[in-house]
């Protein structure tokens, strides 16, 4: 856009600045007339000339369990980059259900209404497993409040609920530091649930577990979905299959194929790229 | 409720501060009240030298409080105690009004010399106290805040932010150094009369500096305390820990940064305006690199992380200095470097580090 373009367009008669616009409202309930609550259309990005992801369309339905999987390289971290608001794509539009555009929005904003699991294991060593989860629920944060907050009983409850669920509860006074690798990942999954999002991302959450805690790590996420969308990316093809009902496929940053795992499975295109390695 | 988590929940801080009250209790007693020949008597020169580890002790548990729990390492905070030092310069030299060498009512001395005719602009208001204590407060602060600003939004950090605050309080030190700047140059405010009508040489006047700058000491721990076991406290020692994870959490993490940060500064201001009436100059060398260079090592010195351990540290470094200044002032320089380096390789978790193993050792 050139200077007269910039300058017609800041004083068009219809114009409405950004700034007049009311907030993103992640707390009330969220558009989703139209199924999706997420969407990400024509979305591609590039670092240094390496297309990381190429013309992605992706949408992800209200409260569906959708796995994500593909070989390295695929763009399956880049994906959730710009999901999350760390990467801004190059083109493309992401939209969290009808009325919020995520591309506008930054990092801290848009976890409220979306939670991300990482890849390893990120949790606060150096607070209590307790107070991980205190940190992670949902609630006003920004600093005036905090340096005054004080934990009402029905938000001790809810930790309390979670520390069950995440089997926790012997650790909960344990710096989260001490915890093993199993239990970290289990306590991060826990963190999201106290963020209270509509969409979960979740970044490998059974890679180091033992057979047992993948198995209940797979019954947690099956129990998540309807009450939020959750989006798994996986290495581990026992996992996928043992929880997925629909798989996305990701090559070299767009979708290769997308339907249950038994069509997936089938498709020679995917058995070429990934599977039948 | 709230003394057991500002107090008795931390062993050692309790402890430091309590010598800390008692300090400011006795010493300014012993001073005051007992008779210059009694083995009890404490000189005019130990109070003030005391007084002046004090505001140090504040000035450390400033740059803990960002360093230790933040994991921002400022190299320049020195820069925000000189300013809060000028700010009280400027009260003390507005104070002198015709007892100056050359006599002028509203100018001070250095204006006379340089054939200036007014007052600048920005030394007006610093006749009255009240607007004195609102610039202490208030320069530190907005330097902070914009600095802060400007840096954390860039996600300036570790290394690189060390750098750019050195260069802060650098470039601060050569402009307080130029005449024009209108902040004494080189010579920097000195020669205070006195202060709320007090004469500034009294013994009443400096005990009753000591005792304010031990009860802002106490009371900036306290505040420093209040923030670190408060919610916001856990999300700063998780924004330095996992600081992308803290953002994800939904947490604006500059913005706590920089509240922090500005703070911090405060803290520093303030003691450096305690600094300067006991001491009773402040010159542009107060902006130098080193001084912030020195008071990192008082806190990595003392235990980082832990505020009395800051506390701790600024006492032990700047006995040790005054030790080895008097006794063999070349030394010194090496003395601290030799002691930053030791402290580092082995001292990880500093004096209160030791202290805690000893304890602990004692239990088995």
């Amino acid at each position: 856009m050139n200077a007269g373009e910039r300058v017609r367009e800041a004083w068009r008669r219809d114009r409405v600045f950004e700034f007049m616009l009311p907030p993103p409202q992640f707390d009330l309930p969220v558009d989703t007339r139209h199924g999706p609550i997420l969407y990400l259309e024509d979305v591609s990005v590039s670092f240094d000339g390496f297309k990381a992801i190429n013309n992605l369309n992706l949408y992800i339905d209200d409260g569906e369990l959708r796995c994500i999987i593909g070989p390295n390289g695929s763009g399956k971290t880049t994906m959730m980059d710009i999901i999350t608001g760390k990467t801004r794509p190059d083109s493309g539009t992401v939209w969290f259900g009808q009325g919020i555009d995520l591309l506008k929005l930054r990092e801290p904003t848009i976890a409220r209404g979306i939670g991300r699991k990482f890849q390893k294991p990120t949790v606060f060593e150096q607070l209590t497993v307790f107070e991980n989860l205190e940190l992670a629920m949902a609630s006003d944060k920004r600093v005036w409040p905090n340096l005054f907050f004080r934990l009402a009983a029905e938000q001790r409850a809810r930790i309390d609920e979670v520390l069950e669920l995440i089997r926790l509860q012997d650790q909960r006074s344990c710096l989260a530091g001490i915890l093993s690798h199993g239990q970290k990942q289990w306590l991060e999954i826990g963190m999201l649930l106290m963020q209270n999002p509509r969409i979960l991302l979740v970044d490998e959450p059974v890679a180091g577990m033992t057979g047992e805690e993948t198995e209940r790590t797979a019954e947690l996420l099956t129990s998540l979905a309807g009450r939020h969308s959750v989006i798994v990316v996986e290495h581990d093809m026992a996992f996928v299959r043992s929880i997925a009902r629909k798989v996305t496929v990701l090559h070299q940053g767009s979708v290769l194929a997308e339907g249950t795992m038994d069509q997936v499975q089938n498709d020679p295109r995917v058995i070429e790229v990934y599977l039948g390695e | 409720m709230l003394s057991h988590r500002l107090l008795t929940s931390d062993k050692g801080g309790a402890l430091v501060l309590t010598l800390v009250a008692l300090a400011t209790i006795l010493l300014p007693l012993l001073h005051l009240v007992l008779p210059a020949d009694s083995p009890f008597h404490v000189s005019s020169y130990s109070v003030t030298l005391v007084g002046k580890f004090l505001c140090f002790a504040l000035l450390a548990l400033s740059v803990d409080l960002i360093w230790g729990y933040a994991g921002i390492l400022s190299l320049g905070h020195g820069a925000f105690f000189a300013l809060g030092g000028y700010a009280m310069g400027m009260y003390l030299m507005r104070q002198i009004g015709t007892r100056g060498v050359y006599g002028h009512a509203e100018l001070a001395d250095f204006m006379v010399i340089l054939n200036w005719d007014n007052l600048p602009w920005y030394w007006q208001g610093f006749d009255m106290f009240w607007f004195t204590v609102l610039m202490v407060i208030l320069a530190p602060a907005l330097l902070a805040l914009v600095f802060g600003w400007l840096a954390f939004r860039a996600r300036v950090t570790g290394v690189y932010f060390a750098i750019i605050t050195q260069a802060l309080t650098f470039a601060l030190m050569l402009a307080f150094f130029r005449n024009e700047m209108g902040f004494g140059g080189n010579n920097g405010l000195n020669d205070f009369k006195e202060i709320l009508g007090f004469d500034i040489t009294t013994r009443g006047v400096r005990a009753s500096l000591f005792v304010a700058s031990g009860i802002a000491l106490m009371l900036g721990y306290l505040a420093c305390r209040f923030i670190v076991t408060s919610r916001m406290g856990r999300v700063i020692i998780s924004i330095r820990d996992a600081e992308s994870r803290t953002r994800f959490s939904g947490y604006e993490v500059e913005s706590y940064k920089l509240w922090l940060f500005v703070f911090s500064a405060v803290l520093a201001g303030i003691a450096g305006a305690l600094y300067v009436p006991q001491v009773g100059i402040i010159n542009p060398g107060e902006f130098s690199p080193l001084n912030s260079i020195e008071t990192v090592v008082w806190v990595a010195t003392g235990g980082r992380g832990t505020l009395y351990g800051a506390i701790v540290g600024a006492f032990a470094v700047n006995y040790t200095k005054t030790f080895f200044t008097t006794w063999s002032p070349e030394t010194w320089l090496f003395v601290l470097g030799s002691l930053f380096v030791l402290v580092t390789l082995l001292l990880p978790k500093g004096i209160v580090g030791i202290l805690d193993r000893l304890r602990g050792r004692k239990r088995k």
